[in-house]
């Protein structure tokens, strides 16, 4: 049910909801106002400065024409990377508190984290992590590398790709938000009652519909992929002829499709009962808050297959890439991908083996989950295999593909030990468990974010990445990741458990040290990423390079770099698997004249209109804001409608601009082949 | 299609995509026909209490609503194996797949941690599902 509102004039709750003058936790004379207190001037600061910076410069014309109302696939792509970026910082100074916290709150030590702080900072890493690093990641390189490799000029539904940005923005708005204007959930990464369901206050309510606005963002992303890779492949390119990181955006976007109306529905049902007192996940009155853990994983375990296939494909095309050859046994990726894609939907249970489903229930999941070990372990071979007698290269995404394939491997075998559901009931929700997620994680997704990063960053702007300080990240990251979650294998085989602010048995306090030294040494990994960009701009006319640097396979290596807003000036024919190695092969000559108009959608601010009134909707909702979550869902749709009657939402580029721009393009030919 | 497609190749898909099954008056009317008919069999079975064998009735009534979800499916959605070149009918095939799975294993699991779980004392066999308390 709605919590009472504050004591004061009528007008003043219709006007403001719930919100009040202590809605802003850093004026609290506390340990935790002071630290939010300190982390808001930081924010304010820099934040302001950006701003300043961007005014002064003039350039906040550019950033509205060229930016944010683009519907450009590219710019989307570097403006989800950007977002993800963003997001990690704050996924991660969650992270390095909580490590803090657990390194120092031991025996009469109560740490400088109250309870009921520590508690949101990990419901926030874990959601942030998830929807706003890894999600807005893949989906930034999906969306960046997926068009190109196809041979297409856009997605399917130009404008409904910058809508999904602006709606997944305006969810980690209000994850951000929430950091000064009232409180986070504490009920954990998925919100399980009856936590979720009684914690008084905004925070769970900020929640919900963060997700709610990110979510609906990621659906359409997913629908807008699949539409593209099935209607708008170039010419020859049958299905078994596309890149394996196609094949993979392909079944991640199938995986959206089917999964995320459910974490929709799911979260839905949970805002009811919070909101007007219904009882699907109460403990009585019909209510069952099994059934919610039982939907939210229908949803959430087929989400972590979303967030790793789009790197088994970055790793399938940086292996080959920097082996020199094909892919070994190309259709056995295939199908070990599309095995995934459906095993995935077979094996949510086991994530709660003790709830009691009984022993056949969990033998029949604990089989499941073993099973889908099998075509990640196809998967591994190929790539080994691909290596094997390769000339290979050790360039820094090849140097993050290796490291994945040690440190995932290991958490894969962790993952199959947790799958046997007698040991998961000694292991369940212990930090071995934490363990094993970061591992394949931080290993599986992380990994290949920075991976593909490296090996793209070149196609995306002209030059190359700084070698040195990418070389540093990797082994910062490397090291860092092993020392900071080894001890908690460790811990969590002892029996300790996950999400503890404060413990009492001082001969544990050394491994939540290293741990903690670990973290630093990912922060480390961290900045010395954020030195490789900057570095890299700085010397960006000594790191240029042509429009094919890595000796590249796939057909998005055959258009300049950048590539032009149109992606190709003739729509490339494909006649073999890594179309461009083959074009190379048989001698191919960019056509250099007989250019045509070409025909391309324009940018439209719908996208940023929608997703603002979708936040103002959304902060209504969390606030008691009626009139403003009324007026602006009416206002949704009403631009939504408006946007349907724009009829000039297209043009043509002139040719004598397609010729000039091709001319101008950058052609110069592989200089990393030889290195 | 909403949106100007930028490949002219792809267009030229979509537009043959496009001039395939409207419909005739013809299927519509068939449908309708269908429809009704499966409508108002399970209608008349519960009003005029043609059977009083409760399983039989209601396996029946559902039966009888499968049926109803092809006939929709058929001649109102127009789906068949050639449409989108068999792309249509294999996300069908996909979505019934996990809408079975997820419906089915979900009351599967359900059931067993009723079962299991939930009769602790006598004050719960009153509620198969959730005890009394409030929250």
């Amino acid at each position: 049910m709605l919590e009472a509102m504050p004591h004061r004039a009528a007008i003043w709750n219709f006007v403001f909801g719930r919100l009040t003058y202590h809605s802003f936790p850093f004026l609290n004379p506390d340990t935790e106002g002071r630290i939010l207190l300190v982390t808001f001037f930081v924010v304010f600061i820099v934040g302001l400065a950006i701003l300043g910076a961007v005014t002064r410069a003039r350039k906040w014309g550019y950033l509205w024409r060229e930016w944010f109302t683009s519907v450009d696939h590219k710019k989307l792509g570097i403006m989800y990377m950007i977002l993800g970026t963003v997001m990690l910082l704050r996924g991660f100074s969650d992270a390095i508190m909580m490590r803090a916290q657990q390194a120092y709150a031991f025996g009469p030590h109560m740490g400088y984290l109250p309870p009921d702080h520590y508690d949101q900072i990990f419901s926030a890493h874990g959601s942030i992590m998830i929807f706003f690093v890894g999600m807005t990641y893949i989906v930034g390189l999906m969306n960046y590398v997926m068009p190109l490799q196809i041979g297409s000029r856009d997605v399917a539904f130009p404008f409904l790709n910058n809508l999904s940005f602006w709606f997944t923005f305006g969810g980690a708005i209000m994850f951000m938000v929430s950091l000064f204007l009232g409180d986070f959930s504490m009920a954990g990464w998925l919100g399980y009652p009856p936590v979720s369901e009684l914690q008084q206050g905004p925070g769970v309510d900020y929640y919900i519909w963060g997700l709610q606005l990110s979510g609906v963002g990621t659906l359409l992303t997913g629908i807008n992929f699949v539409v593209t890779i099935l209607k708008m492949r170039a010419p020859g390119m049958t299905l078994m002829k596309m890149p394996v990181f196609t094949w993979t955006t392909l079944c991640t976007s199938g995986l959206i499709i089917a999964i995320f109306p459910v974490l929709t529905a799911t979260l839905f049902l949970l805002a009811l009962d919070r909101y007007v007192g219904t009882h699907f996940f109460t403990a009585g009155f019909g209510g069952n808050l099994m059934m919610y853990i039982n939907l939210i994983w229908v949803w959430g375990h087929p989400e972590v297959y979303v967030l790793i296939l789009p790197l088994f494909g970055v790793y399938s095309e940086i292996v080959p890439t920097f082996s020199g050859k094909p892919l070994f046994a190309y259709s056995s990726m295939v199908y070990a991908t599309v095995a995934i894609m459906i095993l995935s939907y077979l094996v949510w249970l086991h994530h709660f083996f003790t709830m009691g489903s009984g022993a056949d229930v969990n033998s029949f999941f604990s089989l499941t989950t073993m099973m889908i070990s099998i075509p990640t372990g196809v998967k591994i071979f190929n790539w080994l295999f691909t290596m094997y007698r390769g000339r290979v290269r050790f360039t820094v995404p090849m140097l993050w593909t290796m490291g994945f394939l040690f440190t995932f491997t290991i958490g894969g075998m962790t993952g199959v030990m947790l799958s046997v559901a007698p040991a998961d009931f000694l292991l369940h929700n212990s930090l071995f468990l934490v363990a094993h997620f970061h591992n394949v994680i931080i290993g599986g997704v992380v990994f290949g974010v920075f991976a593909g990063v490296n090996y793209w960053f070149p196609k995306a702007f002209g030059f190359k990445l700084d070698e040195f300080w990418g070389k540093a990240t990797f082994w910062f990251w490397l090291v860092g990741f092993w020392v900071a979650f080894g001890p908690l294998y460790i811990l969590g085989l002892m029996g300790v458990t996950r999400r503890l602010s404060h413990f009492d048995d001082p001969s544990l306090q050394i491994w939540f040290v290293i741990a903690a030294v670990g973290a630093f040494l990912i922060a480390l990994g961290i900045l010395s990423f954020i030195i490789q960009i900057y570095v890299s701009i700085r010397r960006r006319r000594e790191y240029a390079v042509g429009h094919d640097p890595w000796d590249g396979r796939t057909l998005e290596w055959s258009t300049s770099s950048p590539p032009p807003d149109y992606n190709y000036a003739f729509i490339p024919i494909v006649h073999a698997r890594d179309a461009w190695a083959d074009m190379k092969a048989h001698g191919y000559e960019r056509p250099r004249e007989g250019f045509n108009a070409i025909h391309m959608p324009k940018n439209t601010a719908s996208g940023v209109l929608i997703g603002a009134l979708a936040f103002g909707c959304a902060f209504g909702l969390v606030w008691y804001i009626w009139w403003l979550a009324v007026a602006s869902l009416v206002g949704v749709i009403a631009v939504a409608i408006a946007h349907t009657f724009n009829y000039h939402r297209d043009y043509h580029i002139p040719e004598d601009e397609v010729r000039q721009s091709e001319r101008s393009g950058n052609w110069q030919q592989a200089q990393g082949a030889n290195a | 299609m909403s949106q100007p497609n930028p490949s002219g190749h792809a267009a030229a898909g979509n537009d043959d995509a496009m001039h395939e099954h409207h419909g005739s008056l013809r299927g519509y009317l068939t449908g309708f026909v269908l429809a009704a008919i499966l409508t108002i069999i399970p209608f008349w079975l519960v009003m005029d209490n043609v059977i009083h064998n409760r399983p039989l009735l209601v396996f029946i009534i559902l039966a009888l609503a499968v049926v109803q979800i092809f006939v929709h499916i058929v001649y109102f959605l127009h789906l068949d194996t050639r449409s989108e070149s068999g792309w249509n009918m294999m996300a069908f095939i996909f979505t019934a797949v996990l809408v079975i799975i997820v419906l089915g294993a979900s009351i599967w699991v359900m059931y067993n941690e009723n079962v299991n779980m939930m009769p602790m004392s006598p004050q719960y066999q009153h509620h198969p599902i959730g005890g009394p308390s409030a929250k």
